[in-house]
């Protein structure tokens, strides 16, 4: 059963969003739109379901509707068509529908956020700020200081619990907020680009420590992101979107080796190849020199240094599927770009 | 032009009709209100007269270390009031303490409800501005006489006053503050599943303090500032020795009465002015 699906969800910003609608469906963009009936196209006719344990990552430009279509799950957008269904706990809600107390209890127990500029309260300490979900869903004294302690400590910041959050750095305060959506203990956490605020060296070890916490936690994760390389990097799909739109849906390989768009295609040139590609997208027909026999997932970061043995057999379950040479790899580098 | 004075708008009148509508059938929820006011005000002036005054004294004081932490504004505050003692106006600053910290109970009480109600309400304030605007600018001495009308001369109409005067403060203050809260906020509450209870208690309250103490400290400085003219509708305190120099042209009465007004203004807003 999926965590969370969007059935073909439409979010419109404005006072008619049901005028919006028609324009939409006949394909119009959102410049269009909005000059005709003043409404602005958040989000169209998006179809995605997540599974759970899964993390998709939804990724465009900026204005392409991730972000609003991240927030229709736990109904921050208004949905104008269409359901966000949200699994609690086996019963497929639609957030869109539900009543302000069902929405209430999904976002106290089922769905938590992380944001991209933190959203925490300045007055408080960070243990305050990591138990703000808690609090809110009413649980309270030793339990919670308990969990609090316990979160804290798993993103490292076990001695920082009674400092102000205005004391942290921007990377530790992004930790503060994991920590803070962690502590609900809800299946499914919301992730709007949480480390775009960060300076790059931050970042990476922040996208480090989501993985290593995810392969622990398994947590269901929509993640929302600008930036392909944190996309291949951290998603195991991706729902890549334009204009409101999902373009494309498929693992970090397939939109690599097989973009649906000039839209996307752009994007995979300007990435680094480096962290996708697989002994199996580099190889071509023939046989190594019997030097070396490689497994058709290596990646080619920790393929190339053998490359220097001679021509390698890619192999897969015992059997020979093609080779790889200094020249292949280079002829498939050349290939994006 | 004679067209134009001929025809008198009646606005005089119809002030007078209004206000004699009030008297007559409003008269149970005025009288109600001066017994509250009346009950407050007593209160407070048993709370400041009843002890001995050096006890009163020591008790500001140590409120004021409570709040700094540090030495200079308490002992400032001391030696203020030993100031007072000695100029012998002990009586009267506590009757106009009194009505400045009732003004504070009631502006506080009724302000900050209704800046958050306001900034909830955005078509509200809309309306509530021009009316915060007219209180604010009709000239105090307008007010003070229906203030007579319905609550006779005392402490009470004094008190009204005052509130009329003040109560716009702490009201745009509040709205100002909460409407102004971080979206980024509200909106992590939201995402976190907070009531609207929970929303205003743990996010817009605390983010809005600065401001709503703001409010507290200007309600207390203009609080102060009514003081003579509620001595003019006979409410007791530091205005009446100045109003009564003022009718005998008592040059030395009214700046010693004068001059202890400004002590205790200064001590009140240094006193009000911590660190958050």
């Amino acid at each position: 059963m999926s965590a969370v699906a969007f059935e073909n969800v439409s979010i419109i910003f404005g006072d008619r969003p049901a005028s919006a609608l028609p324009l939409a469906d006949a394909g119009k963009d959102r410049g269009e739109i909005q000059s005709e009936t003043g409404q602005v196209l958040g989000a169209h006719d998006c179809t995605l379901s997540v599974e759970e344990g899964e993390i998709v990552v939804l990724m465009g430009l900026s204005g392409s509707g991730k972000s609003t279509l991240l927030r229709a799950v736990n109904g921050l957008n208004k949905v104008a068509r269409g359901r966000v269904l949200v699994n609690d706990d086996g019963d497929m809600v639609d957030v869109a529908s539900c009543t302000a107390a069902r929405l209430r209890r999904i976002r106290q127990r089922r769905v938590a956020m992380v944001f991209q500029q933190f959203g925490l309260l300045p007055w408080r300490t960070v243990a305050e700020n990591v138990g703000f979900g808690l609090e809110l869903a009413g649980q309270g004294g030793k339990e919670r200081t308990e969990t609090v302690k316990r979160q804290l400590a798993l993103v490292g910041l076990a001695d920082w619990g009674d400092r102000k959050v205005g004391e942290l750095s921007g990377g530790m305060q992004q930790r503060v907020g994991l920590a803070r959506a962690f502590a609900t203990e809800a299946p499914v956490l919301l992730m709007d680009e949480p480390f775009s605020a960060l300076d790059p060296l931050i970042r990476t070890r922040l996208q480090d420590e989501l993985l290593d916490l995810q392969s622990e936690l398994k947590r269901t994760i929509l993640f929302v992101s600008h930036d392909l390389d944190e996309a291949f990097k951290i998603g195991n799909r991706i729902a890549i979107m334009e204009g409101g739109r999902i373009v494309q849906t498929g693992t970090p390989r397939e939109i690599f080796s097989n973009p649906a768009s000039d839209y996307v295609a752009d994007f995979v040139a300007n990435m680094n190849p480096l962290g996708v590609l697989t002994a199996r997208d580099v190889m071509e027909p023939g046989t190594g020199n019997g030097a070396g026999e490689i497994a058709a997932e290596t990646p080619i970061r920790d393929l190339m240094p053998r490359l220097k043995e001679g021509p390698l057999t890619v192999t897969e379950a015992g059997a020979a599927l093609g080779r790889v040479t200094s020249d292949s790899v280079i002829a498939r580098l050349c290939a994006n770009s | 032009m004679d067209w134009l004075t001929e025809h008198k708008l009646p606005v005089g009148d119809a002030a007078e009709a209004v206000f004699d509508w009030l008297q007559e059938h409003g008269g149970w929820f005025f009288d109600g209100m001066a017994v509250a006011m009346e009950a407050l005000i007593e209160a407070i002036l048993w709370l400041l007269q009843t002890p001995h005054e050096m006890l009163v004294v020591l008790l500001f004081t140590a409120a004021t270390a409570a709040l700094h932490r540090s030495w200079q504004v308490p002992l400032m505050v001391f030696l203020g009031f030993l100031f007072i003692l000695n100029q012998g106006y002990w009586e009267e600053t506590t009757e106009s303490l009194t009505l400045v910290l009732s003004a504070c109970v009631v502006c506080m009480g009724v302000g900050v409800p209704v800046g958050i109600f306001a900034a909830h309400n955005p078509g509200l304030y809309r309306f509530l501005r021009p009316v915060l605007d007219l209180m604010q600018t009709l000239p105090t001495f307008v007010y003070l006489i229906p203030a007579i009308v319905f609550f006779g001369i005392g402490m009470v109409p004094g008190l009204i006053a005052t509130v009329i005067f003040v109560v716009p403060a702490p009201i745009r203050l509040t709205h100002l503050g909460i409407s102004s809260t971080p979206k980024a906020l509200l909106e992590a509450a939201d995402a976190f599943g907070a009531t609207p209870g929970q929303k205003l208690w743990k996010v817009e309250l605390p983010s809005a303090l600065p401001q709503i103490m703001a409010g507290l400290n200007q309600t207390i400085m203009l609080s102060l500032s009514m003081v003579v003219i509620a001595a003019l509708v006979g409410a007791d305190g530091l205005g009446v020795p100045v109003v009564r120099a003022l009718n005998r042209v008592d040059t030395g009465l009214g700046f010693e009465a004068g001059l202890i007004i400004v002590v205790v203004a200064i001590m009140l807003d240094r006193a009000l002015r911590w660190k958050q």
